[in-house]
């Protein structure tokens, strides 16, 4: 048995203490806006945050989240209010929105430790993150508008 | 489930009816709950396309699918349009296999070849003004007016002499009584009012908070998940294996034979991938006739191939003549290698076989295929099985096969219960059917000023029309339209013209890949009329926008891009530009590509591209915003072709596995894009695929302008570049 803190709910999971945290939240917790992408962390679909870094899940076991918060895009905030949602809609950053997720967790630990990001900051916090549809340069701006907002 | 008092709706409709029709079931409804209300208030649902609930709701039939495109804005707001509704009043249903939705591809419900808007524009319009005049039809009855005395105002029926206004709601009992009109007149595009507006699209909101399913998220009661191993090499078998290996894993529940390899049906992904690995090591294959294939023997095969001429899609003027008589004749050879499309989310599905009905959830481009797949592979009957689409995570083509649905299907028709099927970043990309490596030979001759007189183009391509209708080579005299397209439509005023095709598969699956045929001859065509341009001392701008003087199209592209990128001023001191322009889909555009060269002493990439220009004609335009949207995708799709991609073949198998050896294009390398949509009246284009063709002809032009190296093969090495 593993127990895992996921966005401020204790669960108790029966499962491999290997098992990447990815599937444990996907499957077996069920909150399926954390993507799987890659499975060898080159993508950053499964980005989630663990006490508040980001971290990504498909190659982080269930183990090494015992007794951290986990917080992933469904309690980035309750209503979707988070500013860098709010700058994700204005900006219309979406394509297929497969990666969003990943790219929002990306985003949001980079605002919290840096409020008002350069350009390079943005690049060099969000280069571990593919788009395939090609969204850089408009989640480029929404961070911009977030940190304006913020 | 609500439980909710049952009333026979035909029964209520009739009694309303002769109540005196729409005004009383508003008024009588309006002591009703509102779920029962919605349930008793009836609809009007003038056709296939559109339905309009007593509430005032209007519901939009989605056939074309989501990945990024856009079509679950662009889709409803033709009906909007016409139907003159308020945009917050559309809610959209995506419909499953269903014969009576399909248009373009021979009748098939498929969204591909950036067809959605321009297959569909006009049945969407048509059905918006059809139900719009069908309302005032109505409303007009209702005040004992004719028809032209009444007008509409966002959702509303109105008589302007008397001020008497009608919501569409109260209105669909009476209108659902009137015959469905032919020939209602459309608007003009200087009358609309909704489209070319940049409304918020409808699908991103689910985007930003985790909600959006996709095909991977789909949860079904009791469902087991899979994976499939697959023989490595292509068209190889399994020889033997034992099951016992991956049952003794946690959570594994079977093996199973599928047509693909063999599936492993467990609990989670996690325990399926455990048991696929723990098989693999007891599966012995054969591996088939491809276990020696390398691309070095490839490439040698298609060479051979182009040695001989083919057969001919363009043939103007006396080509060999002028090549034979020409002060200056050149010859050119280019390769482009297999691509994998790679979308963010890999290939799944999610099936659920039962005696007499097969459901499918699949992140797919095509109903129809899926339907089919799903037919055949449970051997029901056709109207025994139901396709739910989600949510594709990126399609660019891979998404119109459906080699991932008979995963599923025969997964859980031999385990009797749900179950989702979930390829591996690896089992993705090794097995695609890739963008086919293609083989090119160009020859120009020019005339004493340096102007091109003849353009010859030999193209040696695996071919898609081939695949999709066997046989279908003999019907066209040997040319596959699909492989042509933007080479035998060549823009460019040249008095011979000839371009020619041959047939060469060497065995590897090939399919659609983002801009298709014009994703290959984009790059080879622009790159050769820029070098053609150098080599007769001409400036390649200044030759294109002469030879463009018959289209005007292309011209104003061209010229627009130049224009908003400041072609006419020197580039920043290191820095380089490139121009190309095609026509592709439908859609012309253009792009000016701003690049530096870095010395071999810097790390990183071939090239480093600063800036991108696109300048596009779509005809009118839907949604500005998705449009640019698309062009900044698309670009960057083709960039990361140009600069990184290349699928290797050895020993029958493809080399590369996963994001660390096939990469994509980061936000540190994004360049800055600007998108300038050239207004037109035009009928649409499409704008899913054109910019990904556009892009590597700018790209290559760019490099030879920095420093006077020509790019002959993709994708781009250092060693090509560094002078």
């Amino acid at each position: 048995m593993v127990s895992l803190s996921v966005n401020e709910r204790h669960y108790t999971l029966d499962v491999d203490p290997d098992m990447p945290l990815l599937w444990a939240i996907r499957e077996v917790i069920g909150l399926t806006g954390t993507k799987f992408g890659c499975g060898i962390a080159q993508c950053g679909a499964c980005t989630v945050h663990l006490d508040g870094a980001p971290i990504r899940s498909c190659t982080t076991p269930v183990s090494a989240a015992v007794g951290k918060q986990i917080t992933t895009i469904e309690g980035l905030s309750p209503d979707a209010s988070h500013p860098l949602q709010v700058a994700w809609i204005a900006e219309q950053v979406p394509q297929c929105g497969y990666c969003q997720s990943g790219q929002l967790m990306s985003a949001a630990a980079l605002l919290a430790r840096t409020p008002q990001p350069s350009d390079r900051e943005i690049e060099t916090a969000m280069s571990g993150n593919i788009c395939r549809c090609g969204t850089y340069q408009r989640i480029r701006r929404a961070i911009h508008r977030a940190a304006e907002n913020a | 489930m609500t439980k909710t008092p049952t009333i026979d709706r035909r029964a209520f409709l009739k009694v309303s009816v002769t109540a005196g029709g729409g005004l009383v079931v508003g008024t009588y409804l309006g002591a009703l709950p509102a779920s029962l209300a919605a349930e008793l208030a009836g609809s009007f649902e003038p056709n296939i396309w559109v339905r309009i609930d007593a509430d005032d709701s209007v519901r939009v039939m989605l056939t074309q699918l989501e990945m990024g495109q856009g079509v679950m804005t662009s889709m409803p707001m033709l009906v909007a349009e016409e139907l003159d509704v308020a945009w917050n009043t559309i809610t959209t249903e995506w419909v499953g296999a269903d014969g009576r939705y399909g248009a373009g591809f021979g009748g098939q419900q498929l969204t591909a070849g950036s067809n959605s808007v321009r297959a569909y524009w006009r049945p969407l319009r048509e059905a918006g003004a059809a139900a719009r005049h069908m309302l005032v039809m109505a409303a007009a009855q209702e005040w004992g007016l004719s028809a032209g005395e009444c007008t509409t105002d966002k959702g509303r029926v109105v008589h302007e002499q008397t001020g008497r206004r009608l919501r569409y709601g109260a209105l669909v009992d009476r209108a659902s009584r009137l015959s469905v009109p032919t020939d209602v007149p459309l608007k003009e595009p200087s009358a609309f009012t909704l489209l070319g507006t940049n409304v918020a699209r409808l699908d991103i909101p689910e985007k930003v908070d985790g909600r959006a399913v996709f095909g991977i998220d789909v949860q079904r009661p009791d469902m087991l998940v899979a994976r499939v191993l697959r023989c490595p090499v292509f068209g190889g078998t399994v020889a033997d294996y034992d099951a016992d290996r991956a049952r003794a894993i946690k959570g594994v529940h079977a093996v199973v034979p599928v047509s693909a390899g063999l599936a492993v049906v467990a609990d989670t992904y996690w325990a399926a991938s455990r048991g696929l690995t723990a098989l693999s090591d007891s599966v012995t294959w054969d591996e088939g006739p491809l276990a020696g294939l390398t691309t070095a023997e490839i490439s040698r095969r298609f060479k051979e191939k182009a040695e001989s001429p083919g057969a001919p899609a363009r043939d103007d003027g006396d080509v060999d003549a002028a090549l034979g008589s020409a002060a200056t004749t050149f010859e050119r050879v280019f390769e482009v290698p297999y691509l994998a499309h790679a979308t963010m989310e890999p290939m799944n599905c999610t099936a659920h076989v039962q005696a007499e009905r097969c459901d499918v959830w699949a992140p797919t481009q095509g109903q129809t295929p899926t339907h089919q797949a799903a037919v055949a592979a449970s051997g029901l009957a056709p109207d025994q099985v139901f396709v739910y689409p989600t949510f594709m995570g990126g399609g660019f083509g891979r998404r119109g096969e459906a080699d991932f649905v008979t995963d599923a299907v025969e997964a859980s028709k031999a385990v009797d219960r749900p179950v989702k099927v979930i390829w591996s970043r690896e089992d993705d990309m090794q097995h695609d059917y890739y963008r086919p490596y293609t083989y090119v030979r160009m020859w120009a001759a020019l005339d004493a000023d340096g102007t091109p007189i003849a353009w010859k183009q030999r193209l040696v391509q695996p071919s898609l029309l081939a695949r999709n209708n066997p046989g279908g080579l003999a019907r066209t005299g040997g040319i596959d339209f699909i492989s042509v397209d933007g080479a035998a439509n060549l823009p460019y005023d040249i008095p011979n013209v000839r371009v020619e095709y041959t047939e060469f598969d060497p065995g590897i699956p090939f399919g659609f890949w983002r801009s298709v045929g014009a994703s290959v001859n984009g790059y080879v065509v622009e790159a050769f009329i820029d070098e053609v341009a150098t080599a007769g001392g001409h400036d390649p701008y200044e030759l294109r926008r002469q030879l463009l003087r018959n289209q005007p199209r292309h011209k104003a592209v061209l010229e627009l891009a130049a224009v908003k990128h400041g072609w006419s001023t020197p580039p920043p001191e290191g820095r380089a530009r490139g121009i190309a322009v095609l026509e592709c889909f439908g859609t012309i555009v253009g792009v000016v590509a701003e690049v530096s060269v870095p010395s071999s002493a810097t790390p990183g990439g071939a090239v480093r591209v600063h800036r991108l220009t696109c300048a596009v004609d779509a005809g009118w335009v839907i949604h500005p915003d998705t449009i640019k949207g698309q062009m900044e995708g698309g670009l960057l799709y083709g960039l990361t072709a140009a600069l990184k991609s290349e699928i290797t073949i050895d020993r029958g198998r493809v080399s590369q596995a996963n994001f660390d050896d096939y990469q994509m294009l980061r936000h540190n390398e994004s360049p800055e894009i600007d998108v300038h949509i050239v207004p037109s009246t035009e009928n649409p284009g499409g704008i899913g695929e054109p910019s990904t063709a556009v892009l590597a002809g700018a790209l290559v032009n760019a490099v030879a302008a920095a420093n006077g190296r020509r790019i002959y093969r993709m994708p781009i090495r250092p060693e090509m570049v560094r002078a």
